[in-house]
């Protein structure tokens, strides 16, 4: 079945968490006890609606405060496809979270409020999804019972998001549906109280979506995570490299490059656990062999020869920063992309950029949840590709050598 | 031509399993003979094929197990020729390390902690493959796919690393493990429909059979050992039931089903208003309740 990856923005405000609810509620995907626990805890909280975050917000940190603190994933399936919907929170504190979210998604919905238009944080779900370069993006203009269903309203925030858009460059498909998530209009059944709308309701336009994957198709790329010797008697010199296909497509013969050490060879066969394949399609966990022996580990990029991705020692990447520790200049970090972890250190922070749009300031230090562009120093030559080009080769990982944790995520530029 | 298309959680698992026998040195899979444990031997034997499966697996035994899920574990490991470590939460009872809930509602799940904690030690293991999913629980919904446990096995649930893209990062200090979830993003009915594909054997607990039986605060308990605390006025009758999770006896209850094949239940479980932990009494202790299971070491 097809699986759909979709990221949701916003603050409890714009009515998120009823809007996921009334999904849910209306593909009649919760399930009598856990509509039952919702119910009963509403109640206990003494409200007269339904409150649907408790269904999501799954810490109890989350609930004491009625904030979403951290990603959650909620799932749901209709006959055609299953969905997996990561509900992040929308504050300017959480541009990271937002960001993780976004990283794994295909599409995003964008919650604007009708009475209140677009604000600063319409602009900030705008820019990271943007930044991610998320496929599709659903702004869904909330509380149109509350505006009587009023379609210049409509008209208004559409027209603003769209100059918006074009002044960002953006490439995506941009949607504009008007919903009252509380009544349910237009979310999954279509609306009567808004005749001037003839577009699709919000389900409607998920089912539509091609589901695939996040990585898009662009030029071919194996990360090799790991070389399979079964040291078997019917096995005895297989060596097969296995990872995940990203970006396009391989076939049995077809001429490679193996990097970092540029060793040319053609691909012999394509194994999906025990079956042969002549072609692989994008998104598969493959194991290949090659024609001839040569030295290849994880970490190395199996691409074709036809297709060499860009090199260089010193990076440039705009940097999501996730670390309550600052990113300073001289600072060492393992740069993380795909398989492949290589020292780095940071050479120069040119600019933090507002997430607003209102433009770059010069920066000697990024701080938790800020972005801006940085420039590396790299131990080994790093093999990649834009973020634009291919996600896989153009996103990276930084980890902090001193603490493990993940601090930062970078777009190569 | 004979090509090969996407299986999106498929892939994404095979994926996962392989970056755990990559980043890590001593992984160990968490083998209960369950339904989503026999998935991710299924994925690992996908994932390395056509090495064996380069991790041992590990059962913490509560020994309140159903019989018929312990005599599938012994069988499947022998099959695949897979070194399968087993450590009873008897021994910390005996040991007194431990002390057994007493009531009507007894169960030694809380007690699999300390002897999970106590294998990770004793063995060294880096990580820890499991086959929770975050559809089962709202708190498994925040849990990332790489989760970091300290040497005391406590989840850090407000300081998570950040997981972008398909990028994993595994690095730990001595001392710490981290805890590998590469179905995480499949629901119960993506474990059923794939067992269906698969043609994969599961233990003949999960089809309907005729069991005795007593009910509860209207759930369904077995009767056929003396490991459910039963009350004299809790009367035994025959029914005609499955279980959805194979948990301890003493804490999972049964469903009444006529499912007797793969596609009957993947019929039930699509048609059902009731969600697969609503059988399990260990979730319905608190709101918190896997949680704080979590924090303290729980899978």
């Amino acid at each position: 079945m097809e699986v759909l990856k979709i990221a949701t923005a916003g603050s409890v405000d714009d009515g998120k968490s009823t809007l996921i609810g009334r999904i849910l509620y209306d593909t009649r995907s919760l399930t009598d006890d856990k509509l039952e626990a919702i119910e009963r805890t509403s109640k206990q909280k003494g409200f007269d609606y339904l409150d649907f975050s408790l269904a999501t917000d799954g810490l109890v940190a989350e609930r004491e405060q009625g904030i979403t603190i951290d990603v959650a994933h909620i799932y749901f399936s209709t006959a055609k496809k299953s969905y997996i919907i990561a509900d992040t929170p929308g504050h300017v504190e959480y541009t990271r979270n937002m960001v993780t979210g976004a990283s794994t998604s295909q599409a995003a919905i964008i919650l604007v409020d009708a009475r209140n238009g677009v604000i600063e944080q319409t602009y900030r779900h705008f820019f990271i999804n943007n930044l991610l370069k998320v496929k599709d993006i659903i702004v869904a203009v909330n509380k149109m019972d509350l505006v009587d269903f009023a379609q210049d309203k409509f008209e208004a925030i559409k027209a603003e998001i769209t100059a918006l858009a074009k002044r960002a460059g953006s490439t995506q498909n941009i949607t504009f549906i008007p919903v009252s998530a509380l009544q349910g209009d237009n979310v999954v059944d279509k609306s009567e109280n808004t005749p001037w709308y003839t577009g699709t309701t919000l389900l409607e336009h998920f089912e539509a979506l091609e589901a695939q994957d996040i990585y898009e198709e662009s030029v071919a790329r194996l990360p090799v995570q790991t070389v399979i010797r079964p040291k078997k008697d019917e096995f005895h010199d297989f060596r097969g490299y296995a990872g995940k296909l990203y970006g396009g497509s391989l076939a049995v013969g077809d001429e490679v490059t193996v990097l970092p050490s540029k060793t040319a060879s053609k691909i012999k066969d394509i194994y999906f656990f025990d079956k042969k394949y002549s072609v692989a399609e994008r998104g598969t966990s493959i194991n290949i062999t090659l024609e001839n022996d040569i030295n290849i580990s994880r970490g190395d990029i199996v691409v074709k020869s036809s297709e060499l991705p860009r090199e260089t020692k010193a990076l440039e990447a705009k940097v999501c920063w996730m670390d309550t520790t600052n990113l300073v200049v001289g600072k060492k970090y393992f740069l993380q992309q795909g398989a492949n972890v290589i020292a780095a250190k940071v050479s120069a922070i040119n600019s933090v950029i507002a997430t607003d749009f209102s433009g770059e300031a010069p920066a000697t230090e990024l701080k938790i949840n800020e972005i801006g562009n940085v420039s590396f120093k790299l131990a080994k030559t790093l093999f990649y590709d834009t973020y634009a080009e291919n996600k896989t080769t153009g996103s990276f990982i930084l980890i902090d050598p001193q603490t493990n944790n993940t601090s930062g995520a970078g777009f190569i530029q | 031509m004979n090509e090969l298309r996407v299986n999106t959680l498929e892939s994404e698992a095979i994926y996962i399993l392989r970056e755990v026998a990559a980043q890590f040195e001593k992984p160990v899979l968490l083998f209960s003979g369950g339904k989503d444990s026999i998935t991710l031997v299924r994925l690992a034997q996908k994932a390395f094929w056509p090495a064996k499966i380069p991790f041992p697996f590990l059962h913490v035994d509560t020994g309140h197990n159903f019989p018929e899920t312990i005599e599938f574990r012994d069988r499947l490991a022998k099959e695949l020729g897979i070194d399968l470590i087993v450590r009873n939460v008897q021994d910390n009872i005996d040991a007194g390390k431990v002390v057994e809930e007493t009531g009507k509602y007894a169960s030694r799940n809380m007690l699999q902690t300390e002897t999970l904690l106590d294998a990770i030690e004793e063995f060294g293991f880096d990580a820890c493959i499991g086959g929770a999913r975050r559809d089962e629980e709202k708190a498994r919904a925040k849990e990332r796919i790489f989760s970091v446990r300290s040497d005391f096995g406590e989840w850090d649930e407000k300081n998570q690393r950040p997981e972008l893209f398909d990028l994993l990062n595994g690095k730990i200090e001595l001392g710490q493990n981290v805890r590998c979830f590469p179905i995480s993003n499949w629901t119960e009915l993506d474990v059923w429909s794939y067992i269906e594909r698969e043609n994969i054997e599961i233990p003949s607990i999960y089809f309907a059979h005729k069991r005795k039986v007593f009910l509860r605060d209207g759930m369904i308990w077995s009767a056929e050992d003396d490991v459910v605390y039963r009350a004299e006025d809790e009367e035994v009758q025959e029914m005609m039931v499955r279980f959805r999770t194979v948990g301890d006896m003493s804490c999972t209850a049964a469903v009444l089903s006529d499912a007797v094949s793969i596609s009957k239940v993947v019929q039930e479980i699509r048609d059902s208003s009731i969600s697969e932990r609503g059988a399990r009494i260990d979730d319905k202790r608190s709101e918190a309740a896997m949680e704080k299971r979590k924090q303290q070491g729980y899978f």
